[in-house]
């Protein structure tokens, strides 16, 4: 090799190795403080969550937890059906338990639709397909949007078997009415879902829909917490009643679970 | 060598047309130009030395989104540490053994002190020319 050559090559690797120490050493020495958690917030192994489907039966329980969750995170009401984005929606029984639900089922099951929202799977589908991991599974098992990250190539949309997840086909805003400026909407052209409230975990409270359905229809018509702890409501529920999970088949362990 | 003048006359108006933004802004007395973002009435300090957020505010808000949103962590500890003896000393945080810690978050944070983005945020980034798709969602609670 040619000698300047050479040196040139010496004098540009050198100087590329000092500017990139330099940035982050200059950020060091300027500031850059530690993160840290609210204190009283909560956390837990595993979260899950378990709905008793006699006690949220009516559809003033649903609407009223829909709302809940709705308003807190600025979630579109949008008309054209086709364009529609939820969070928690209510369906039928049958639609919502294909592989359990059979036509002689028990009648007062059939008749009533049931709370359904992204059920935090263990195995989510949607993750493995995100490109960007704009969607990840946290160590607490909440299934949870990036939005900084999210292009909109709604791959996570065909993956999800929930109809969990809606796409932003127009812009929110218009469909807001007031909207709350201390959680941010979404814009056109990005996915969104349930993120189990982790903002409202993070300071200590329950979930916004079961916060709700307690409210409106007692202790018990929706319990959140932690089934990694033996001892904690959702794992003795777990252990006592009757549970179903929606489409267990596909191997996905949802962590949202239905009182029968 | 006929054109000489053609040239020279040719080389004046484009020598004045390539320093044209440097005169006229001079003629206009803006040549010292600088973006007045509006000061916080009633705060002391930022959530950092001011230096530090001049320059790498951008790179301290990127850090705060992928914390609280990938980490989980939702409050900021300044390497700066704000002596304050109530939660009321640290506006957009609170006070917890004697430091202030910060709510990390764009809207209930940093607006919380700079209450008008139009007058503080925006008066940089339009002279910068830089649009920071962050209001995309995020929303600055006057606009509400
Ligand atoms: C507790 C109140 C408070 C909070 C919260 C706060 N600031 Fe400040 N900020 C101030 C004050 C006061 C100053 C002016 C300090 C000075 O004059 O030295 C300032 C200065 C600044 C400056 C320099 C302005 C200039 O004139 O050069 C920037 C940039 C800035 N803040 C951005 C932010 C951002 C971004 C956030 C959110 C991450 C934030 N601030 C949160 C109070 C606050
Ligand atoms: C003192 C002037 C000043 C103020 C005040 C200021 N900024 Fe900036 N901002 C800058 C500069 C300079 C840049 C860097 C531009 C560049 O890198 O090209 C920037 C860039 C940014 C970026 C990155 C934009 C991008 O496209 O990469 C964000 C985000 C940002 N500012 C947020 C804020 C917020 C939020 C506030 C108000 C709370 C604020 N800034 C107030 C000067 C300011
Ligand atoms: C597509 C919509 C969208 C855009 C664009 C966007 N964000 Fe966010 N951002 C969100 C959502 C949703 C959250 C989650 C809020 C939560 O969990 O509390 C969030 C959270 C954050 C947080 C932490 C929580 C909070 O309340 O602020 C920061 C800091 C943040 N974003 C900064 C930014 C910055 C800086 C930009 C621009 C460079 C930006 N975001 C652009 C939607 C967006």
């Amino acid at each position: 090799m040619d000698e300047s050559r050479r040196n040139f090559l010496k004098v540009a690797g050198s100087a590329a190795v000092g500017a990139a120490w330099a940035v982050p050493v200059v950020k060091a020495l300027a500031g850059g403080g530690k993160t840290q958690t609210w204190p009283g917030g909560r956390a837990a192994r595993r979260w899950a969550l378990v709905i008793d489907v006699n006690k949220c039966s009516s559809p003033a329980v649903q609407r009223a937890c829909a709302e809940a969750c709705h308003r807190v995170h600025n979630v579109p009401h949008v008309p054209e059906h086709k364009h529609e984005v939820k969070w928690i929606w209510s369906t039928g029984f049958e639609n919502a338990f294909p592989e359990q639900a059979h036509h002689d089922y028990r009648r007062d099951l059939l008749e009533n639709p049931v709370m359904v929202l992204c059920n935090h799977c263990e195995r989510p589908p949607c993750v493995r397909v995100c490109p960007t991991q704009a969607t990840f599974k946290r160590p607490d098992g909440v299934v949870m949007m990036d939005m900084h990250r999210c292009i909109g190539c709604r791959y996570c949309i065909a993956a999800c078997p929930y109809g969990a997840r809606s796409f932003n086909w127009e812009d929110p805003l218009k469909y807001l009415d007031h909207p709350r400026p201390d959680y941010p909407h979404r814009t056109k052209g990005v996915v969104e879902k349930c993120t189990f409230c982790t903002e409202r975990l993070a300071r200590g409270l329950e979930p916004a829909c079961v916060e709700a359905a307690v409210r409106v229809a007692g202790p018990g018509a929706m319990v959140f917490g932690d089934v990694g702890d033996p001892n904690s409501a959702v794992s003795q529920l777990l252990r006592t009643k009757t549970t179903l999970r929606r489409k267990p088949g596909l191997g996905t362990e949802p962590h949202v679970f239905y009182v029968v | 060598m006929h054109d000489s003048g053609k040239i020279i006359g040719g080389l004046v108006i484009f020598v004045a047309g390539l320093t044209f933004p440097f005169w006229f802004t001079l003629a206009a007395g803006q040549a010292d130009y600088r973006p007045d973002p509006e000061r916080p009435t009633g705060q002391k300090h930022c959530v950092e030395d001011t230096a530090y957020m001049k320059a790498w505010h951008m790179d301290l808000l990127d850090h705060w989104r992928d914390e609280v949103v990938r980490n989980g962590q939702r409050v900021y500890l300044p390497d700066k540490r704000w002596p304050c003896s109530r939660d009321e000393d640290c506006t957009g945080g609170f006070c917890q053994q004697g430091i202030c810690r910060y709510d990390m978050s764009l809207t209930n944070n940093c607006l919380e002190c700079h209450r008008s983005r139009a007058r503080f945020c925006d008066r940089c980034h339009d002279y910068l020319e830089v649009k920071p798709y962050c209001w995309d969602c995020h929303l600055a609670p006057e606009e509400e």
